[in-house]
């Protein structure tokens, strides 16, 4: 597939910045982005000579760890920038950061933050393509996508799936990313929440709320369990974690009473024994193991679209694209293979492709 | 100061209400005559006023100077010079500076600042409670018998949360029949709050600021004022709910007043979706409904004046991430010019009642020394001399304040001052501050 059929956004900060041909090709470029994972050697020359910054100003181990993976599987050169806090706190004003990684001249800023906003106020002051990470409790479109990934490998489609979430939904940027996400894929999306923890107007959402977990769990197909900050109840929430539990946690008698094929997500870290018990987090019927594996995959695509796909103006045309077709980019020099990469028997894979050191932009 | 007739303007009396061609004599500072071709004394200047508009200098109630102790964002002089571009010939500068102005050795500071600049009187508000910690009264007496003749106190953006302390501060008010200005705001019901509370702050993901918190402390304060029969001033009111609840108590006859700022009167929520701090301002900009209610009780006067609450803030701290921006938003500059635009050329309102909010409206919540009254002999000469034809497209780099963060940069207006006079003498001549 080529990438130009479809147009992808310049950024991804939010799952509303995908039509839903973009959202297709995202995963449908994940599916080969997983068979690099399969290899013996899990690397590709793809985004040889690029380097992908790692922008992490709150802490943060899976989501770092696993774009620092996906950037290396697909050969860019990876920094990480990792400061706790905000601008504020560091005593240097955002937009400087923002200007200090524009003069060292990165590819593309991979961002994580706990302020609502921050990748596109990043994007406004960078040329390069931002990917949020997550931020605040506004979006955090990889885990959506790769959730939305697994879902679709496991059923084959989103298509009228019904998916149930519960949980704390106001502080949650996943939850807002994944309504979005599943939405677009065909899903129908249900909310369970303590009526504290439900953002004001969420039925703008085009999701349905239900007050009672155990009304929902018989026709739901997709249980998606959030994860509930216990510290929470301090705010008056809810009263204790043990009520919570009670009403909205899942144990293996929750999970008897959903259909058979009915699967479980977490996006973690989980609090084991609070929204969910040990059991079913290690029951076959949890694909929370698949998540994490998934997650290299859908941020190898994204990263792939938005660099190797990109249409920058800086770049000669004829060096513009790594194109996916020929397996090489366009520019003239001496083609000279210098990472291991796969068997090249599929000249129209993406995850075949050989660099030229002509094109690299140091 | 030379004598100067202002030669064939279109006479806005605010007082009066009316609006007729006449010419207007300035002598020795004062208005001197006001009528059809008059005489000017010998050596007199004349100016053409033809097609321009005269009125009464403009009065703003909320003012932040940021001195002292903040003059990175803003100070007497930047302030007063942004007040003269923007017609204003008082302005009322508020407490949260470095030191508060809780003392009147600040207060004398401030205001004796701004006779040295000379560009707009100053009318100090005093805090309401020592360091703004809403705990201890300040020394409200002594603010009051000070050369500042503070009479109107406050603790800017910290509400006094404390039901107490509040009615003290009311009760202990009327020994000078001073009046007292509370943030409106529940601080328990805002904690981490970043925007309006709404559809749109689910979306972005932003806490937000739930109008009931406003409107709770309306009530209680609009009930404790009552109750001990203190005069009560709630600042920029923001919300539908809000504005019902002054429109009620000055109908039961609560010593209410009230006031606005242009951008609650503009802006909506939806300028957030860009997460540009510059739109950050505490009490938030909220939905539609509330900005035609705020309207609607501009015109019919439950809202008694417009208040700039011109809250500078130096750019590198809006730089920032909009969960760390503080709030704030420049106001002198654009005040007329964008409510001219929006409310007077749209329809929503007449261009006297506009005026009469930025001139008698203000001046009838606090003592402003004459400011704001008549446009008639024996008056003092705070004039501001408008162009309702004037376009122009705001600059933020060309603003006259020290800061830039005016959430109007690039909007289109119609309408500006061109002359402004601070008793008889130009303060703002052809659009040029005169420093």
């Amino acid at each position: 597939m080529s990438t130009t059929d479809v147009a992808m956004p310049r950024n991804l900060l939010s799952i509303e910045d995908l039509s839903r041909p973009a959202f297709d090709l995202v995963l449908d470029t994940a599916e080969r982005m997983d068979e690099i994972s399969r290899r013996p050697i899990k690397k590709v020359p793809t985004l040889r000579g690029l380097t992908v910054c790692n922008l992490f100003l709150e802490d943060s181990t899976r989501t770092r760890i696993s774009f620092d993976v996906a950037a290396k599987r697909l050969s860019a050169d990876v920094i990480t920038f990792s400061a706790k806090g905000s601008s504020v706190s560091k005593g240097e004003s955002f937009k400087d950061t923002a200007l200090t990684l524009d003069a060292i001249g990165v590819d593309a800023v991979v961002v994580r933050s706990s302020s609502s906003g921050a990748p596109l106020q990043l994007a406004r002051w960078l040329d390069v393509p931002v990917l949020n990470a997550g931020d605040g409790w506004h979006q955090h479109p990889t885990q959506a996508l790769l959730d939305a990934f697994t879902i679709r490998r496991h059923f084959g489609t989103l298509d009228g799936l019904v998916v149930t979430i519960v949980g704390d939904v106001l502080h949650s940027r996943v939850a807002r990313s994944e309504v979005q996400a599943l939405l677009l894929g065909g899903a129908r999306v249900r909310l369970v929440a303590p009526p504290t923890l439900l953002p004001p107007s969420v039925e703008s959402w085009g999701v349905e709320v239900v007050r009672d977990l155990d009304d929902a769990l018989p026709d739901t197909d997709v249980l998606y369990l959030l994860r509930v900050q216990q510290e929470r109840m301090h705010r008056a929430f809810f009263p204790t974690v043990r009520e919570y539990t009670r009403f909205y946690g899942v144990d293996s008698r929750r999970l008897a009473a959903m259909p058979e094929h009915a699967v479980v997500l977490h996006p973690g870290p989980m609090n084991r024994g609070v929204e969910i018990t040990h059991d079913v987090a290690d029951s076959d019927r949890a694909l929370i193991t698949d998540q994490v594996t998934n997650g290299i995959s859908v941020r190898m695509a994204c990263l792939y679209l938005l660099l190797a796909g990109s249409d920058r103006d800086d770049v000669p045309a004829d060096q513009r694209t790594r194109d996916a077709t020929t397996g090489t980019t366009g520019a003239a020099g001496t083609t000279e293979p210098t990472e291991p990469s796969g068997p090249t028997t599929e000249p129209t894979d993406p995850t075949t492709e050989t660099t030229t050191e002509g094109a690299d932009r140091g | 100061m030379a004598d100067l007739l202002l030669r064939g303007g279109r006479v806005v009396d605010p007082v009066a209400g009316t609006d007729r061609r006449a010419d207007v004599l300035v002598v020795d500072g004062l208005v001197t005559a006001v009528g059809d071709d008059l005489d000017a004394p010998a050596g007199a200047e004349h100016l053409d006023v033809d097609g321009l508009v005269v009125t009464r200098g403009f009065v703003d109630l909320h003012t932040h100077l940021r001195e002292p102790g903040f003059e990175d964002a803003e100070d007497v002089a930047t302030g007063s010079a942004a007040g003269a571009a923007g017609g204003y010939t008082a302005l009322c500068p508020m407490a949260n500076t470095d030191p508060v102005c809780d003392s009147a050795a600040v207060a004398e500071m401030v205001w004796r600042r701004g006779r040295e600049v000379g560009l707009a009187e100053l009318f100090p508000v005093g805090a309401i409670t020592k360091g703004l910690q809403g705990r201890e009264l300040a020394e409200l007496g002594e603010l009051h018998a000070s050369a500042a003749r503070v009479d109107c106190f406050s603790d800017d953006g910290r509400p006094v949360a404390d039901a107490l302390i509040m009615r003290r501060a009311l009760q202990y008010a009327t020994r000078f029949d001073a009046v007292v200005m509370n943030h409106s705001e529940d601080p328990d019901l805002t904690a981490e709050a970043q925007m309006n509370e709404g559809e749109l702050s689910s979306v972005l993901g932003l806490a937000g600021w739930p109008r009931e918190a406003e409107e709770v402390m309306i009530a209680r304060d609009l009930i404790l004022a009552a109750g001990v029969g203190a005069r009560l001033h709630v600042p920029h009111v923001t919300t539908a709910g809000a504005v019902e609840l002054v429109r009620q108590a000055k109908a039961r006859g609560v010593r209410v007043t009230a006031e606005v700022t242009p951008h609650h009167l503009d802006l909506v929520d939806d300028v957030v979706r860009s997460y540009d701090p510059v739109f950050k301002v505490n009490p938030p900009v909220r939905v539609r409904g509330d900005v035609e209610a705020l309207r609607a009780g501009l015109a019919d006067g439950t809202i008694d004046a417009v208040a700039t609450d011109h809250a500078p803030h130096a750019p590198e701290s809006k730089d920032v991430e909009w969960d760390v921006a503080p709030c704030g938003m420049l106001g002198l500059e654009t005040a007329f010019a964008l409510l001219h635009t929006e409310l007077v050329l749209a329809g929503h309102l007449d261009l006297v009642t506009l005026l009469q909010r930025f001139t008698t409206g203000p001046a009838g919540v606090r003592d402003v020394g004459g400011h704001g009254g008549a446009v008639a002999p024996g008056e003092r000469a705070d004039l501001v001399v408008l162009d309702l034809e004037h376009a122009w497209t705001v600059d933020a780099s060309a603003l006259r304040s020290r800061s830039r963060n005016t959430p109007f940069a690039g909007r289109e207006l119609v309408g500006r001052p061109v002359h402004t006079l601070l008793g008889g003498r130009f303060t703002l001549r052809d659009l040029e501050v005169q420093a």
